[in-house]
């Protein structure tokens, strides 16, 4: 600690004002970068003394070697892809020159996916199962914490289903996308759907429960205030439901998206499903020295994103909650 | 015709289901109430107050008798019995504005836009709210929001206005100053009110009649109190009045002798001095 901090440390009482705006700025930057650091050189120091059979555990440098390696691994990628696409369209050009009733084909590039590639397809996939599984759980949800008598039939299912591991279903949602999808033309692939199903499946609960929740306990005068004005059904969604359970409703938003991210991590590894569970699946058998440092790099990709998203979460249900003042985190 | 028994309840009873066999909380509650009456509804906390306002308002279904409203049956709620709830019971996302114009919106079919904006301000306006149309409920303090309620319940144009203690959490000054507006309110628009409340300074100067309730299990109604007061009436005239402070006297002693609740005021007394003498001791 500077002198210069120490003397202000000394004369808090008088300066407080000035102080306490000091002691924020410590609490809302310093701390959070002591402890990164912190972590940074404990992992440093663990790192060179943990020994695998591809070599000793990558610590930071390692890493931050390997993260601007995978960077410039995709940008190779891409001259590539664009070097392919130049060579087509020069070919086709040529060839539309001599026979104008020449139809050309365009045929995409198939080199392998890249970092940036897998992370990609990730998120998309994560977005698309998530979205079916609000798309379904919050008005089931919502019909769930209007009506006792829906509540008590949905239930028992709800708390069958709940504690099943989504990849557990990987297999069935496999075999069965794979006998229902069939397209000549298919818009996704068999791969993506049964990905985004996985995630779908375990985004419904969290979100259905701590929707039925929120409804089911809004304020009882409130709802007397509904019947007073004889709401109708669509109104008193709208104007009492929603609103009262939005907190709740982001909740188990939030949490859904959460395990949601995980789980699609893990149903890639398992299914060798394109993104970043296969990126570190590949990565895992392929055994180079690198290996290690480049799973490192995905690992913390994956918290970043996992992290990002919820901030994602947190900006939305600030702008759609009508409680300004209240604390959100 | 319909002056006469504008609103009527016969024979009013409700049992409570409760896990120990149904609770009675009510007895024939018979009372006949005149277009434009004002009506209090006092008693000891829990003998039933708010269950018959409830009965009245169709959020709770008599089990025995019931309740016609210019000669209709009352089953269910409606705008035409608007409430005014305890705690205001505004909702927290609209501002004062929005929850008095939702109440418009649901009670006035053949208005147009500007029309109903136009009652909306209107209605604010009689509970001198203008000033803070545009603020959320949680922005305003808790005089103005049942300000605000009272506006949004006079904005469906009742038949008859229920309120259930509407100035209980307000201080004596907040409350003295909704009470008038209350009058003024009531002189101008003539609505029929049923009104609980715990004050009896309150009940005699506001009501036409006093209703006073039995303490529960199975409360009814024990006496009612018909206070002949010239209108417009004013607080501080009437402090000095015989006949006001005869009908307080009537209500007080109902309250506190015919219907004690657990301790006489007598008993009360003593404790009180007892618990004072004590306090006294301690600091000595
Ligand atoms: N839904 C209910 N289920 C069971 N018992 C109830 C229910 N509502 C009210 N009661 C009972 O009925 C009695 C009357 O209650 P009520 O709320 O009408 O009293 P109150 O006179 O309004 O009291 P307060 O002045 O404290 O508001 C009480 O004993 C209460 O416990
Ligand atoms: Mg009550």
């Amino acid at each position: 600690m500077s002198r210069a901090q120490t003397a202000s440390l000394i004369s808090m009482p008088v300066k407080s004002l000035n102080i306490s705006s000091a002691s924020t700025l410590l609490r809302n930057a310093m701390l959070p970068l002591l402890g990164i650091l912190i972590f940074l050189s404990l992992w440093a120091v663990l790192a060179k003394n943990i020994d695998t059979s591809l070599g000793s555990f990558p610590g930071p440098s390692e890493v931050f070697t390997q993260a601007q390696v995978l960077i410039e691994e995709h940008g190779a990628q891409r001259e590539k892809a664009n070097a392919f696409y130049e060579r087509q369209e020069q070919r086709n050009a040529a060839r539309i020159a001599q026979d104008p009733s020449y139809n050309p084909t365009i045929r995409a590039f198939t080199g392998a996916p890249t970092f940036f590639d897998q992370i990609w397809t990730s998120l998309y996939t994560v977005t698309v199962g998530f979205l079916i599984a609000s798309v379904i759980a919050v008005p089931l949800g919502i019909i769930c914490g209007l009506s006792k008598a829906s509540y008590a039939a949905i239930n028992p299912l709800i708390q069958l289903l709940k504690p099943v591991s989504p990849l557990a279903w990987l297999p069935l949602v496999t075999m069965v996308v794979s006998a229902v999808y069939v397209s000549d033309d298919p818009m996704f692939s068999k791969s993506f759907i049964t990905s985004a199903v996985t995630v779908s499946l375990c985004c419904l609960w969290p979100t259905l429960i701590n929707t039925a929740v929120g409804v089911s306990s809004i304020d009882s005068d409130l709802l007397n205030v509904s019947k007073v004005l004889r709401l109708g059904p669509f109104s008193h969604v709208m104007k009492i439901v929603m609103p009262s359970s939005i907190p709740m409703i982001f909740t188990g938003l939030r949490l859904s998206l959460g395990i949601g991210w995980m789980v699609l991590i893990a149903a890639e590894m398992l299914a060798q499903n394109p993104g970043l569970g296969k990126f570190v699946w590949d990565e895992f058998q392929n055994g180079s020295s690198e290996s290690l440092a480049r799973i490192m790099v995905a690992v913390l990709t994956i918290g970043l994103i996992g992290f990002a998203l919820d901030r994602l979460m947190l900006l939305l249900q600030k702008q759609v909650s009508w409680d300004k003042g209240a604390v959100l985190r | 015709m319909t002056a006469k028994h504008h609103l009527e309840l016969t024979q009013v009873g409700i049992d409570f289901p409760t896990p120990k066999g149904p609770f009675t909380a009510l007895t024939d509650v018979n009372l006949k109430i005149q277009k434009g009456e004002f009506i209090s509804l006092i008693g000891h906390s829990g003998c039933g107050k708010s269950t018959v306002l409830n009965i009245i308002a169709g959020l709770h279904k008599a089990t025995k008798g019931g309740v016609i409203l210019d000669g209709h049956e009352v089953n269910e709620p409606g705008p035409e019995r608007a409430v005014v709830f305890q705690n205001h019971s505004l909702l927290p996302w609209l501002t004062a504005y929005k929850n008095v114009e939702l109440a418009v919106r649901q009670t006035s079919k053949g208005r147009s836009k500007a029309e109903m904006r136009d009652w909306v301000e209107h209605n604010l306006e009689l509970v001198h709210m203008s000033h803070a149309v545009d603020k959320l409920p949680a922005e305003i303090s808790g005089g103005m929001k049942q300000r605000v309620g009272i506006a949004r319940a006079l904005a469906m144009e009742p038949k008859v206005l229920l309120m259930d203690e509407p100035f209980g959490a307000l201080d004596a000054l907040t409350r003295a100053h909704l009470q008038d507006s209350i009058m003024e309110i009531h002189a101008d628009l003539g609505n029929t009110v049923v009104m609980i409340t715990h004050d009896v300074d309150e009940a005699v100067l506001l009501s036409d009649r006093i209703v006073m309730m039995t303490n529960g299990p199975s409360a009814t109604i024990g006496e009612i109190l018909d206070i002949e007061l010239q209108r417009p009436r004013d607080r501080l005239a009437l402090a000095d009045n015989p006949q006001y402070n005869h009908y307080r006297h009537e209500v007080l002693t109902f309250l506190y002798e015919k219907q004690r609740k657990v301790e006489s005021v007598a008993e009360h007394r003593k404790k009180a001095q007892g618990k004072t003498k004590a306090n006294d001791a301690s600091v000595a």
